[in-house]
């Protein structure tokens, strides 16, 4: 079933693999099948102790008052921990790497941003007993206005939602509201283009729904520190932020965790260890917490939704020559993780393709919806779902084949991607092409021949000037006597009445003749300065 | 108030006090101490808490502990055979049917109920057998390939 294509790019490297390539039982599988791996909550303790929490059953709201005294009265209840009683009641993730303002209350003091929030918590004897006090806590809410849609919140007069950043977008640097990139003159590269690709993209949130949910149990060690057994994927990580949040030395606290029943992503927030640790100081005894199915689904933070808007500058034979993206991140109420998914959106832009002229603005947006956190690429999946549906559009619309429309607008070694970065090491049109062949899609010889190795960089670029550039290799386009367009023709997708069908694109013209060479050397025809990567120095 | 309840658990006579109400995975994790057995949802919809009662498969998160006195109850622990595993187990470990691990006791579980009582299943029938068992990581096709590889027998000659 696997293969490994050692013919590509063989002269690159030695060829003494001793484990890629080998099949390999993982150390794991045996305690898998036999019931045997110990996750979190397969620990046992004497006198272990419950914790719950009750949550905002409102999207935004302010607390007016909370009443629990019947609950500190019910049975099995040893200890109500409210919003004061936690040390350091105010978080956010990527502080430990100074990173963002803390914005985030392990439980809610004035206010709660979004359904599902912490509001207090109850250890009682068992799950149940705290299930049945929490149900005799009185909070009295105000409702206030929500705003669940990225594009909403950044509006003036928008619900405020973050109080620690009240314009609804997260800050980088204490100053900048939102990553931008540019590259090139865009506008300027849409008005010389044929065709011009304008479409929005949606993905909505994405819950990780491990089969495990999220758990730690928080355990008094004999020498005064603290062992946490826990389902987190990030063990470290969780440690730091639970000695912040309990105000302990981390050498206090002895996390203890890896066989994890599934995370994605969702195991990386830190949602239970906090509490569990402060409940097991407050009590001297050993407290689970674990979320319900249904706090999972609600409370534990899923990928966020992303709204993204790609516009294209497409030549008729098939060059993409602007590309502009709008991209939204809706990171729910808090900030978590979602400031940096949305830098790696930015650094993923435009795609793995060679495109002169780039222009992108990516936010980080606030709104009332459960916090946003990492799921399996975050940040670049939901703008490479987004690329590649307007790649197949933009394919269409030229009437090229969609395959090698991607083959021609690839990366190749030299070029210079929009981060002023030189690409190295490219290997997508190799991709493409064995998986071409794989797949039986018929591909014309001259993408057959293409290699990543060769006419890129300066064999690329045309004409500096307009920062349109010759294809190399030139695809064949058919030929017509149809004279290019004066205007940009604009295509529409989902509107066929208002525009020109997708089919009905006429085919490309003769290509012009290619503008003479540039004269500059390899490398400064981008007009930006030149920096060196640590990364991939192997082939250049 | 607190029942007693006795059942055989993967052979052996097992006892237990049980809550009123109490369900089976409760029971068998906190009373009787088999942690083979997994909670996923507590709600019957994910089949993690897969065993056998009587040899069929059940969601032991919304069976009554109490209901089961007198039966016969089966979990992953009983699986292996001393130091030998169950022809499922060596495909599931051949076939990398498991990765995070925490669906494989309810899957292995509903797989068995189905070979005992089908030897030589279609495709069609593993699907239907394990359509109950959630797992987030896999993507199924590797659990397929190993239910169908262990009735096919190829790995009870390494067993």
């Amino acid at each position: 079933m696997l293969e490994l294509r050692k013919d590509i790019f063989a002269d690159e490297r030695d060829d003494n693999l001793k484990e890629v390539g080998q099949p390999t039982q993982r150390q794991d599988m045996l305690g898998h099948v036999t019931g045997t791996s110990a996750y979190y909550d397969d620990h046992r303790f004497g006198n272990l102790l419950h914790l719950k929490v009750l949550r905002s059953p409102h999207a935004h709201a302010r607390i007016r008052s909370i009443d629990d005294s019947v609950a500190a009265r019910a049975p099995g209840v040893k200890r109500i921990i409210r919003a004061a009683d936690v040390p350091v009641n105010l978080n956010t993730l990527l502080s430990l790497i100074q990173f963002g303002k803390d914005d985030e209350p392990s439980l809610a003091t004035d206010v709660v941003r979004y359904k599902g929030e912490p509001v207090l918590a109850i250890v009682a004897t068992s799950e149940r007993a705290a299930l049945e006090a929490l149900a005799q806590v009185r909070v009295a809410y105000e409702p206030l206005p929500a705003v669940f849609d990225v594009e909403e919140a950044l509006k003036p007069g928008a619900v405020s939602v973050n109080a620690a950043y009240p314009k609804n977008t997260f800050e980088y640097y204490n100053k900048y509201d939102h990553q931008k990139l540019r590259f090139g003159d865009a506008d300027a590269a849409f008005a010389q283009a044929d065709i011009v690709l304008d479409e929005r993209y949606q993905m909505s949130p994405i819950e990780h729904a491990p089969t495990e949910t999220n758990g730690s149990i928080a355990v008094p060690d004999t020498n005064g520190r603290f062992v946490v057994y826990t389902s987190t994927q990030a063990l470290f990580f969780s440690l730091d932020t639970s000695a912040k949040i309990n105000a302990v030395p981390s050498n206090q606290l002895h996390f203890i965790g890896g066989t994890v029943g599934g995370g994605f992503g969702g195991k990386v927030d830190t949602l239970t260890e906090p509490l569990s640790i402060l409940a097991a100081r407050l009590l001297g005894a050993p407290v689970r917490y674990r979320l319900s199915r249904h706090e999972e689904m609600q409370f534990g933070s899923p990928r966020g939704g992303e709204r993204i808007y790609v516009k294209d500058g497409v030549m008729r034979d098939g060059r993409i020559i602007a590309r502009k993206v709008r991209a939204y991140f809706d990171s729910g109420a808090y900030t978590r993780l979602s400031s940096y998914a949305a830098v790696k959106c930015a650094a993923h832009i435009p795609g793995p393709y060679t495109i002169p002229n780039v222009y992108a603005d990516v936010f980080c947006v606030f709104t009332n919806r459960t916090p946003a956190t990492a799921m399996r690429g975050f940040g670049v999946t939901a703008l490479d779902f987004a690329l590649e549906c307007q790649m197949d559009k933009g394919a269409v619309a030229v009437g090229m084949d969609p395959l090698e429309y991607r083959m021609l607008n690839a990366y190749r070694d030299g070029d210079m991607k929009a981060h002023r970065r030189e690409a190295k090491n490219c290997a997508l049109l190799e991709c493409a092409q064995v998986a071409a062949e794989k797949a039986n899609w018929p591909l014309r010889d001259e993408f057959r021949r293409m290699s990543s190795r060769t006419g890129g960089g300066a064999q690329r670029v045309g004409d500096s000037a307009d920062r349109t550039r010759a294809p190399a290799p030139a695809p064949a386009p058919a030929p017509s006597a149809r004279p290019a367009p004066a205007a940009p023709q604009r295509v529409a997708y989902e509107r066929p009445a208002a525009a020109t069908p997708a089919h009905n694109v006429p085919p490309p013209p003769p290509r012009p003749p290619s503008p003479p060479p540039a004269a500059q050397p390899a490398g400064s025809t981008h007009g930006a300065p030149r920096f060196s990567s640590v990364f991939g120095t192997r082939r250049r | 108030m607190k029942t007693p309840v006795q059942f055989r658990l993967n052979g052996d006579d097992v006892a237990a006090f049980a809550e009123s109400g109490a369900n089976l995975l409760d029971v068998l994790r906190e009373s009787v101490g088999d942690l083979s057995v997994k909670g996923g949802c507590w709600q019957g919809t994910c089949g993690t808490c897969t065993v056998l009662i009587d040899g069929l498969p059940r969601l032991s998160c919304i069976t009554l502990a109490e209901s089961c006195a007198g039966k016969s109850v089966e979990t992953v622990a009983g699986l292996r055979r001393g130091a030998d595993l169950h022809p499922l187990q060596s495909a599931f470990m051949e076939h990398f049917a498991a990765q995070c691990g925490y669906c494989t006791p309810g899957m292995l579980m509903a797989a068995k109920a189905l070979l005992d009582r089908n030897p030589n299943p279609s495709r069609e029938e593993v699907v239907d057998a394990i359509c109950g068992n959630i797992c987030r990581c896999t993507g199924y096709e590797p659990i397929i390939a190993a239910v169908l590889d262990a009735a096919r027998g190829d790995n009870r000659r390494r067993a």
